[in-house]
């Protein structure tokens, strides 16, 4: 047995002898040996030369031999041989043969700084036509950080090949910032432009850097390629605004679909039937809570199905957000139709029971709820835009959400009921609409379409007992500036407001945005105290 | 009907106490009078603290406090109890009263803060170098008075002008007090604003040259407090009964009948509620030195709903039952805070919906359906 054991071993030894005796053979291969011996043998000068003349053939076969270099492995004997040393033996890298044992005037090839520099540039371009996105990758970074001309041509023959937008970005910038400092004035100036066409922020930085002034002299001596970075700049600048104004437009529709999402359920509690639900907020906490119990159980029994877990927790924070709204109902609200001070003052005890129930169940502390793994990153727009996917995700869901609850309360008997009671509960009750089991189902509907926000705010916020308190004052702003009993207006109120929202966020900081948008709500009611979208027609008021 | 309230029936639609008809209400004022203003102070500070009779400088902060809820309540059951006009923003008005007093406080620390600076400490940790215009004078006592009544008066008669002209009112005008409150809250927590952001004022040392912790001070401000409530108490009742009060009860059971008889319910309406809305001032400027902290978390809306449930417990609509209701709210708070500090909030919570439902008079009402 040890013997077969060992046999096996040095087998393997000498196969992996074999194959690095092979690869340093390689190391050589693709360079010509004049190359070589300048590597070797020439001044700084005629060493830079043949690095250039590597990269330039933009052959990747010559990478191990150039990190062989910058490694120390590679050793000159007497002056006319060059040898990769590995361990106990050598190869010559010009004629290809094995030298054993190592001749006794091996000298270091001595790496400067400068060449150092150089072959790290050498060695980065060179690994740009690796099929590796993680190598190019990362060569695309090592260029960035300083790049000679030499690695020019390199560069733009991987620019022309490169599909990954992220890669392909930089090495744009290292191409033009590299071409920028060329002495050719027909070069910078075709950089300027080029750079014109750019869509990133570190583009404005190396603009404006064309465009410094140092000691009152500007960097940039001719006066053709300023004007030209200007235009660039201008053009830049504009692509930039453009593409931030683009961000700050999604992040409003993103807040205002979280707003509708808060405030649907609450449209039809409040708005249909009026009931004032102070503990709307609470329920759309136990949707959250809900889905944090579901994706526990995903964890524990079925983690292969994590990224899934979603669709269970959907229905669920539905379902249990549901129940419990129906339960408030029968037991508590019921009693208090008609009297919506009552209403809201029992609510918020209501709420307080909740709070506290959740805490003594889970904790006061904020628990933890992940996002399934496809929900993670976004999409890149522009390079200074990036669109997360649990937001679009969001968007989606409350679009979905929203568009069923338009189909249930239009297009079923359900939905009939509800607005019948709503317009005229006698009218209704007498021609023989079960009053308060409808009553019970919009309120269940309300509520567990409070869950269904509280399952998505669980993707993109803290999960904690106190998770509604913040959005009960918002919802109930959308609520009343869209105006009562209007499902469209909901939708407005809730977009309009994240947008504007954002939009002061990004002038004035966002706790001065929110309460601009609270005041200006409060001004809004006094001029339409019923909503922008009040139902048109003579109601008498009390 | 949505006046926003269930009209209570009361024989006149004006309860006992408010009436003045009755003679035992007369004397419990004298009692409440007499053990507030001479057997509290006695039994604090001339009774020796072994004594059985000796009343503890906690019970002196605790009831201190307690008869400033006690006042925002009467407060609270003038707009709601009487005009029907459920207001969630009180709890802005109290401590915008408590603010005002807090600047002449933390004025008075003068150079004793821990940085030792003229200025209060927030503002060298945020490297201000002078105080802000709005800060102009309140290093005066009169002044910072005078900011206590102004500050929630202008803010209450400039806001419910507008909202009682577009006649807004139920719900959309608690929701919108509402919105006040939490807008100013967010307001105040800036650090930026100017009041001590997060923290708002605390360590106060001195008030008109006394030392705020001694206990003749404490006393003194008890009295006060005392007599304070004593006295909002005989305003209110003196309003409630006159003809004005009337006529906020109609607005409150009718408003469209007392428009059609020719009454402005707005001027009747702003009255009210720019008087409820200085009382809570007040009653938030007797606080703050009490309590030694203000800070923008009693700006909250939990707190402001809070109030109108002690109205709600001890009888809206009463004067007397608002001020028992706050009293018997607090004290429960204090009990339950102190031995079962998790179950506070299911109480708390029971409250409501239990007084909602099966009392709607509150423990006021109790009492006077046992006496007719």
């Amino acid at each position: 047995m040890d013997t077969l054991k060992s046999r096996i071993a040095a087998a393997l030894r000498r196969v992996a002898v074999a194959a690095l005796a092979c690869w340093a053979t390689q190391a050589g291969a693709g360079v010509a040996p004049a190359t070589i011996r300048d590597l070797a043998f020439g001044d700084s000068d005629a060493r830079g030369q043949a690095i250039a003349a590597i990269v330039a053939s933009g052959d990747a076969a010559a990478l191990p031999l150039l990190q062989a270099v910058l490694d120390g492995d590679v050793k000159t004997a007497g002056d006319d041989r060059v040898l990769q040393v590995k361990g106990d033996e050598a190869v010559d890298l010009l004629t290809g043969k094995t030298v054993k044992p190592l001749p006794d005037n091996l000298d270091d090839l001595v790496v400067n700084n400068r060449m150092r520099r150089e072959l790290g540039t050498a060695i980065a371009a060179l690994k740009l036509t690796s099929t590796d996105r993680a190598t190019r990758l990362a060569a695309a970074r090592e260029l960035q950080n300083g790049a000679e001309e030499d690695a020019l041509p390199a560069i733009s023959a991987a620019l022309g090949k490169e599909a990954d937008p992220e890669i392909k970005g930089m090495l744009a910038l290292t191409q033009a910032s590299i071409q920028l400092a060329s002495r050719d004035k027909a070069t910078r100036l075709a950089a300027v432009k080029a750079l014109g066409n750019s869509d990133s922020g570190a583009t404005k930085t190396l603009l404006l850097g064309v465009l410094e002034r140092k000691n009152g002299q500007y960097v940039e001596p001719d006066a053709e390629i300023r004007s030209e970075a200007e235009l660039s700049l201008r053009a830049v600048d504009s692509r930039l605004s453009k593409g931030e104004l683009f961000a700050r437009v999604f992040s409003g529709i993103s807040l205002g679909t979280i707003l509708l999402l808060a405030a649907l359920g609450l449209a039809i509690t409040y708005g249909l039937m009026g009931v004032i639900n102070m503990a709307h907020g609470e329920l759309i906490m136990v949707g959250a809570y809900a889905t944090y119990v579901v994706q526990n159980l995903f964890r524990a029994y079925a983690p292969g199905a994590f990224d899934a877990y979603l669709l269970c927790a959907i229905p669920a924070a539905f379902a249990v957000s549901a129940i419990v709204g129906m339960v408030l109902e029968r037991t508590v609200i019921r009693w208090l139709y008609g009297r919506p001070l009552e209403t809201l003052l029992a609510t918020w005890g209501l709420s307080l029971i909740l709070i506290q129930a959740v805490r003594t169940i889970f904790g006061a502390q904020n628990v933890q709820v992940e996002n399934p793994s496809w929900m993670s990153g976004g999409v890149e727009i522009m390079t200074n835009v990036v669109l997360p996917w649990s937001r679009i995700a969001i968007i989606a869901f409350s679009g979905i959400v929203l568009t069923l609850m338009w189909l249930l309360l239009t297009r079923t008997r359900l939905g009939l009921f509800v607005r019948a009671v709503t317009q005229n509960r006698a009218m209704a009750s007498s021609l023989g609409v079960p009053t308060a089991r409808v009553d019970m189902l919009a309120f269940g509907l309300g509520s567990g379409v409070a869950g269904l926000a509280g399952c998505a705010l669980s993707q993109i916020g803290n999960v904690g007992p106190d998770l509604g308190q913040s959005y009960i004052v918002d919802s109930f702003m959308v609520v009343v500036l869209g105006g009562v009993g209007q499902l469209a207006g909901t939708v407005y109120a809730a977009l309009g407001l994240g947008v504007v929202n954002k939009f002061l966020e990004a002038w004035q900081g966002a706790v001065l945005a929110k309460i601009a948008v609270l005041v200006f709500i409060i001004v809004f009611i006094q001029k339409r105290p019923q909503g922008m979208f009040a139902l048109k027609g003579r109601t008498v008021e009390a | 009907m949505t006046v926003g309230f269930m009209p209570l029936r009361h024989a006149n639609g004006v309860p006992h106490f408010a009436r003045g008809a009755s003679g035992p209400a007369w004397i419990a004022l004298g009692v409440a009078a007499l053990v507030l203003l001479v057997v509290f102070p006695v039994c604090n500070l001339v009774v020796p603290p072994g004594s059985a009779l000796h009343i503890s400088d906690y019970w002196v902060t605790l009831g201190g406090k307690i008869m400033c809820y006690a006042i925002v309540a009467l407060a609270m059951d003038l707009i709601w109890g009487y005009t029907g006009i459920l207001s969630l923003g009180h709890g802005l008005f109290f401590a915008l009263g408590g603010y005002a007093m807090g600047m002449y406080l933390m004025r008075s620390i003068g150079a004793e803060g821990v940085y030792h600076s003229e200025l209060p400490d927030f503002m060298v940790f945020l490297d201000w170098k002078a105080y802000p215009w709005y800060w102009r004078f309140t290093d005066r006592f009169w002044y910072a008075a005078l900011l206590v009544v102004l500050v929630p008066g202008l803010l209450a008669f400039v806001f419910g002008y507008f909202a009682f002209r577009s006649r807004i009112k139920g719900v959309y005008f608690s929701i919108i007090t509402q919105a006040l409150t939490y807008a100013a809250m967010l307001l105040f927590f800036r650090n930026d604003t100017g009041f001590g952001g997060n923290n708002g004022f605390t360590d106060f040392k001195r008030i008109l040259g006394f030392s705020i912790t001694a206990p003749a001070t404490r006393m003194a401000l008890f009295v006060i407090t005392a007599a304070a409530l004593l006295g909002f108490l005989l305003l209110g009742r003196a309003i409630v009964r006159s003809k004005l009060g009337r006529v906020l009860t109609a607005i409150r059971d009718a408003e469209s009948r007392v428009m059609f008889s020719g009454y402005d319910p707005l001027w009747f309406k702003l009255f009210v509620w720019t008087l409820s809305a200085v009382i809570c001032g007040i009653a938030g400027a007797l606080y703050v030195p009490q309590v030694g902290i203000i800070n923008p978390g009693e700006m909250s809306p939990a707190n402001s709903i809070e109030i109108a449930i002690w109205a709600a417990v001890g009888g809206r609509g009463t004067l007397i039952g608002p001020v028992i209701g706050a009293a018997v709210v607090n004290l429960g708070k204090s009990w339950f805070t102190q031995t079962l500090p998790e179950y506070w909030l299911f109480a708390l919570g029971l409250l409501f919906i239990l007084v909602t439902l099966f009392l709607p008079r509150g423990i006021a009402g109790l009492w006077k359906g046992k006496a007719s």
